[in-house]
């Protein structure tokens, strides 16, 4: 890369940081600022799918439960044992941590897409179970009164303040998913995407490094669900836990463009934002999705980061 | 009732259910061998399949044998364009992305068939009076027979299909292996083509049989699609004596599981076949009847 083009890089990057410290000034509006919340927690999700799926060439089609997992550890702490958010935090990504390597190890084994079946199983027993194991999880009424998180005694009451955590936990997911690309577990990934027969050669463990990145998105979802349950204080079974929001984040990181990790934050705000004005329409989100999905396949293969950038290159060159 | 005609009556609603798992999880199955792609949209085609049976049924005033053949019809083009339209520009983007298609795809059908019938659930009358038989204490619904006898019928059709037609056979060779077939003259293409229009019209019939047993809506295809995908998986995905197998044990075990669970479990019955499906996939990940996977480093 060259030096300009490097200085550029660090350009847009602050200025981009410089938007998201701003935006609650933008918008003003604290139904705004809410959405703005959700973008940042289903980027932090997205952005764990991107590696997988972009990266280990995977695709989790249950990231819904890990996502469930991380906000019922951190409401079941926090409620019933009165422990302290700070603490229900991290062990709400160890039990997605966890709970994902129980399933990882037996379907990565194996070549071919049995981490998508295998995940799609898992994802639908997950919502089956928070519906109806109702001494734990509440059943269908859920758990409430989630406590919020504080900082230094200041509680985050207000959805501004509970911003800048949600999207300092994004920049932080950001900078841990471009050293692992850049990596040796980054390396070894490439290469398994060129050749898993070179790549097994050169001594890449494929199995374990798959594993490795789906143990580390399915963290990332169990960071997001934590996060989710202390900005509603309520857990319950419902959309964001269930079948048809893993494929939502799927649609996001495609929309966002595979192997693209800036895209996965580009996703998740068109996709957030196009769902919460499209759902008061009924299920019509769901076609909306559907239609995005497909023709960003066909037309925009790389996303639409990629597709835009290339886009305007094209009609640079042709005066 | 005594223990036993529970247990008929059980298997006989569980064979019923597993009939219809066996046709979605054949047309997952024939998918996979012309591709080597799920068909994340085939529960949408047992969805329209209903549908518009039912449509034709009481808008049309169709007599029921010609609602049931124009419905198979109108899914078998629903899917071959699906496949001509959609996923054969994406063909050389790899497996990864063609299952995502399809998962977009069936969002699209899923959404159209809402702007299309709504969001109520909508009833079919069974295929024949009375609606039910009583058999030395043992009550079955009439549909279940139904169910079952067309689900064979269609079975034997498809065996003289793959055994005699040309059509069949160039799809059997090309499951087999697809570059051999090629070089025989056989056009993957077309392979594909048929495989998806074959998948409707399994689909189609799973929809029309099931939608006078349980209510017909816009969403029914999701969860059917994925028990039917269940059992593709427990049968050996590709294996049509597999997907025909792992239908029926499944509806089977699925009847029986619920029908004697304690009382306070039954909300669990939709989690059964998936549990079943991871238990497969960690035991025996091809299946009981399918071929060896390989296995990564």
């Amino acid at each position: 890369m060259s030096v300009s083009n490097a200085r550029l890089r660090m350009v847009a990057v602050g200025a981009v940081a410089a938007l998201v410290a701003a935006l609650p000034f933008l918008l003003r509006n604290e139904y705004y600022v809410s959405i703005a919340i959700f973008v940042g927690i289903n980027a932090i999700v997205a952005i764990g799918l991107n590696l997988l799926m972009g990266y280990a060439g995977q695709v989790s089609l249950g990231h819904a439960a890990f996502i469930a997992l991380g906000a019922y550890t951190s409401a079941i702490l926090t409620t019933r044992t009165g422990l302290s958010p700070w603490l229900a935090m991290p062990a709400a990504v160890a039990m997605a941590s966890l709970i994902s390597a129980i399933i990882g190890v037996p379907a990565l084994r194996l070549h071919g897409h049995y981490l998508a079946m295998a995940t799609l199983g898992f994802g639908m027993i997950v919502s089956i179970v928070i519906a109806e194991w109702v001494s734990l999880t509440g059943g269908t009424s859920g758990l409430v009164d989630i406590p919020r998180l504080s900082l230094a005694g200041m509680v985050l009451d207000s959805d501004t303040k509970y911003y800048y955590l949600v999207w300092a936990c994004v920049a932080g997911s950001l900078l841990l998913s471009y050293n692992i690309v850049n990596s040796r577990v980054g390396r070894a990934l490439r290469a398994v995407h060129t050749s898993e027969v070179a790549a097994a050669t050169c001594g890449v463990n494929i199995a374990r490094t798959k594993l490795q990145v789906f143990v580390l998105s399915a963290g990332l979802a169990g960071l997001a669900g934590s996060l989710y349950a202390h900005q509603l204080q309520f857990v319950g079974p419902g959309h964001t836990f269930g079948f048809g929001f893993s494929i939502e984040l799927v649609v996001i990181v495609v929309f966002g463009g595979l192997a693209t990790i800036w895209g996965a934050i580009v996703g998740a705000g068109v996709v957030t934002v196009l769902g919460e004005y499209l759902r008061p329409a009924g299920d019509l989100d769901v076609m909306v999705f559907g239609l995005i999905l497909v023709l960003l396949l066909m037309f925009m293969p790389r996303g639409l980061v990629h597709g835009l950038a290339s886009m305007a290159r094209r009609l640079r060159r042709e005066p | 009732m005594s223990l036993w005609s529970q247990t008929l009556q059980f298997l006989i609603s569980g064979l019923s259910m597993g009939a219809v798992y066996a046709l979605i999880a054949l047309g997952f199955s024939i998918i996979y061998n012309a591709t080597g792609i799920v068909n994340f949209a085939q529960g949408e085609f047992v969805m329209l399949g209903a549908l518009i049976a039912i449509s034709l049924l009481t808008a049309a005033h169709l007599p029921l044998p010609l609602a049931f053949l124009c419905s198979v019809v109108a899914v078998t083009v629903v899917a071959a364009l699906v496949e001509r339209i959609a996923l054969r520009r994406l063909r050389a983007a790899g497996v990864l992305v063609l299952i995502i298609a399809t998962v977009g795809v069936s969002m699209v059908l899923r959404g159209g068939a809402m702007l299309v019938w709504g969001k109520d659930h909508v009833a079919m009358r069974p295929f024949s009076a009375p609606e039910t038989l009583h058999l030395g204490g043992v009550t079955i619904l009439t549909q279940s027979l139904w169910v079952i006898a067309i689900t064979l019928a269609v079975m034997v059709g498809l065996q003289l299909f793959y055994g005699r037609a040309q059509v069949g056979k160039a799809m059997r060779a090309t499951a087999i292996n697809r570059e051999g077939a090629a070089l025989m003259g056989i056009s993957p293409d077309a392979m594909v083509f048929w495989s998806f229009a074959l998948s409707g019209a399994l689909g189609a019939t799973a929809g029309i049989l099931i939608a006078p047993i349980h209510m017909a809506a816009y969403n029914m295809g999701t969860m059917l699609g994925l028990k039917g995908f269940c059992a593709a998986i427990v049968g050996g995905l590709g294996s049509s004596v597999g997907g025909i197998a792992g239908g029926f044990a499944l509806g089977v075990l699925e009847a029986l599981g619920v029908g004697f669970a304690p009382t306070g479990y039954s909300g669990y019955r939709d989690a059964f076949a998936f549990a079943i499906l991871l238990l497969v996939l960690f035991i025996r990940p091809t299946g009981i009847l399918g071929a060896r996977a390989s296995r990564g480093a």
